[in-house]
């Protein structure tokens, strides 16, 4: 005789399922929600002139310009940031993932980077606003893009790092077997075998530079012209989402809204692209 | 040519490699100072700058004081602290129960096809900056608990103090804790799947040998394993909830009063540093003061960071043996 035996555990089961499930669809929801609210109230207010045109007279109170100099300002100051970030992520990641592997001294340099990480970005700003005081340094790109580049150099660089971590220790022997020195196997091998992840940890912390606010608030300024040079201030587009919101005309605040979309859209289209890009690279790789 | 003299032949080329792998060894290891002395020098230079303050006042009166008036010299931390505690405590209650359950769902539930239907969406909502959390936080969260959350909670739970309040709008602790709890979400989930992924197969294998139902195995077999990673995750999540600025800034209100409901308006310390840091430096001991509020969230971060690091390198060395 077939009984089925349907005990409090199977009821339990499926309701720990269920809330799962659930969780998931929120978290979704959220994100769904979020960019559904961004878009309704972004678009009423886009058009050509907002990433044609700098601010013209009277922008802020509602007259005609568009945010050309937070656009350009942003892609200058996270590019700039991520151009200094590889130059010290790349090899510090390779050196731990390759020199170091699990000694002691790269637990505790690895412990610095975790410290680092975490630091919140209004820290970073706050700091960088200090040693920008007691240089004399006024606010410019040339501050932004360092500050910035503090903040995306342990991001870039634990990132880098778990891909050289799973690079096949196989492929390296064989490197070494071969004759060559752990420099040469670091940069002929290990680094090509790494591409994709390489291409995938530059975009994910460009992109977590142009949406960061915090730290540039202080010490990149804002300015309604493109900069010309490193020493001018510049704008970002968070901080134009910010300072638009803060005025109290609705035209003002419906640019703010399109602001964000176009904050939104470029952050996206970073995600995308990284993921489009590793697939492609990931082609040449040896599994 | 003699032996001797071809095997030097051979090995000539090789003494350059060779220099040039020491010396790459020597400048590699230059770089990896470069994070330990940049920790050093930002605990160092807040230090430096926050020194004024502590010599004027006594701590005590900084962290209890509730006076807020740096024209009057009074710099009372004691109704920013508690705003930083209740944002952050309130997001976590909320962001807490559903990262788990969905990375649970990711590690333990969902097939390979499901999962990397899962995973761009988190990353997706990784990805969003502060800001834009903050914009939809003002259109949408604001209002909603205005309107309906705030009206819904006082009316049914409203003789509890926690959900009863004066403040007539929806910037709140409680709207800020919720933008806050998306924010981190994403990041506890991913911290705690990599953490649950570190468990040998063989031990849910096992259970559900026995007749362990999944959440049976969840239960007994995975989440002992990995319990002091999963808080090690929370705690890295509460840390990266603790220094958020821009989004919590634009839904929390801004008012620095001590609150006593999840409706009142907070001003947290990252907010406060936000608002007025590179403006009123003229003010006797207020740039001190301000920087004092960022030495407090670098102190707090980390220890929090600290103490998750190692936890979770315990862990993660462990599953590697």
């Amino acid at each position: 005789m077939k009984k089925t035996h349907f005990h409090r555990r199977h009821i339990e089961e499926s309701i720990v399922k269920t809330l799962m499930i659930l969780s998931f669809i929120i978290l979704a929801g959220s994100l769904g929600y979020i960019l559904v609210t961004i878009l309704i109230k972004g678009l009423p207010a886009m058009n050509l002139d907002m990433i044609t045109k700098t601010p013209q007279g009277g922008f802020y109170l509602g007259k005609e310009g568009g945010i050309l100099n937070a656009i350009i300002g942003s892609l200058y100051l996270a590019g700039g940031a991520t151009l200094l970030a590889i130059l010290v992520s790349l090899p510090l990641a390779l050196y731990l993932g390759t020199y170091l592997r699990r000694t002691g001294w790269a637990n505790i340099v690895r412990l610095a980077m975790d410290i680092l990480w975490g630091i919140p970005s209004i820290v970073y700003g706050a700091f960088g606003f200090t040693i920008m005081l007691a240089l004399g340094m006024r606010a410019s790109l040339l501050a932004g893009i360092l500050v910035l580049a503090l903040l995306e150099f342990p991001i870039m660089t634990r990132a880098i790092e778990e891909v050289v971590r799973m690079v096949p220790r196989d492929l390296e022997q064989a490197s070494y077997a071969l004759g060559s020195t752990r420099l040469e196997t670091a940069l002929k091998v290990v680094t090509r075998q790494m591409l994709p992840g390489i291409v995938t940890a530059i975009l994910l912390a460009f992109g977590r530079a142009i949406g960061d606010a915090a730290s540039v608030l202080f010490v990149a300024g804002f300015s309604d012209h493109i900069p010309t040079s490193l020493f001018q201030p510049v704008a970002s587009l968070p901080l134009a989402v910010f300072f638009q919101l803060g005025t109290p005309f609705p035209e003002v605040q419906a640019r703010a809204y399109a602001s964000a979309l176009i904050l939104t859209a470029i952050v996206l289209l970073i995600s995308f692209g990284s993921r489009w890009l590793s697939n492609r690279l990931g082609r040449n790789i040896i599994k | 040519m003699t032996l001797s003299e071809q095997t030097k032949s051979l090995r000539t080329p090789l003494p350059w490699r060779q220099i040039k792998d020491r010396l790459a060894e020597k400048s590699f290891f230059l770089l990896s100072l470069v994070p330990i002395l940049l920790v050093i020098a930002i605990i160092v230079a807040l230090w430096l700058r926050t020194r004024p303050i502590l010599e004027a006042k006594s701590i005590t009166d900084l962290i209890f004081g509730q006076t807020w008036k740096p024209l009057k010299g009074e710099f009372g931390f004691y109704p920013f602290i508690l705003g930083t505690f209740w944002v952050t405590t309130v997001a976590m209650l909320l962001a807490v129960p559903p990262s788990l359950l969905t990375a649970m769902y990711l590690a333990e539930y969902a097939r390979s096809s499901t999962r990397s239907i899962m995973k761009p969406l988190l990353d997706l909502l990784a990805a969003i900056p502060s800001v834009v959390y903050g914009v939809w936080g003002l259109l949408a969260i604001v209002p909603w608990v205005e309107g309906h959350l705030k009206p819904f909670l006082t009316r049914w739970l409203g003789f509890i103090p926690l959900f009863s309040s004066e403040n007539p709008t929806g910037y709140s602790i409680l709207a800020g804790g919720i933008v806050l709890a998306v924010m981190v979400i994403p990041f506890i989930v991913a911290v705690t799947f990599e953490v649950m992924r570190t468990v040998p197969d063989g031990y849910r294998e096992a259970a559900l040998a026995v007749g362990a139902t999944r959440w049976q195995t969840i239960k007994s077999a995975v989440i002992p394993q990995v319990l002091p990673g999963m808080i090690a995750g929370v705690v890295l999540g509460s840390s990266r909830a603790l220094g958020e600025t821009m989004a919590v800034l634009m839904v929390v209100g801004n008012v620095p009063m001590v609150p006593s409901s999840i409706f009142d308006p907070a001003y947290p310390l990252p907010a406060l540093i936000a608002n007025n840091y590179g403006e009123m430096l003229s003010i006797p001991l207020y740039d001190a003061a301000l920087l004092g509020a960022a030495f407090m969230l670098l102190i707090i971060v980390l220890i929090f960071n600290v103490l998750s690091t190692l936890v979770l390198n315990r862990l993660t060395r462990r599953s590697m043996v």
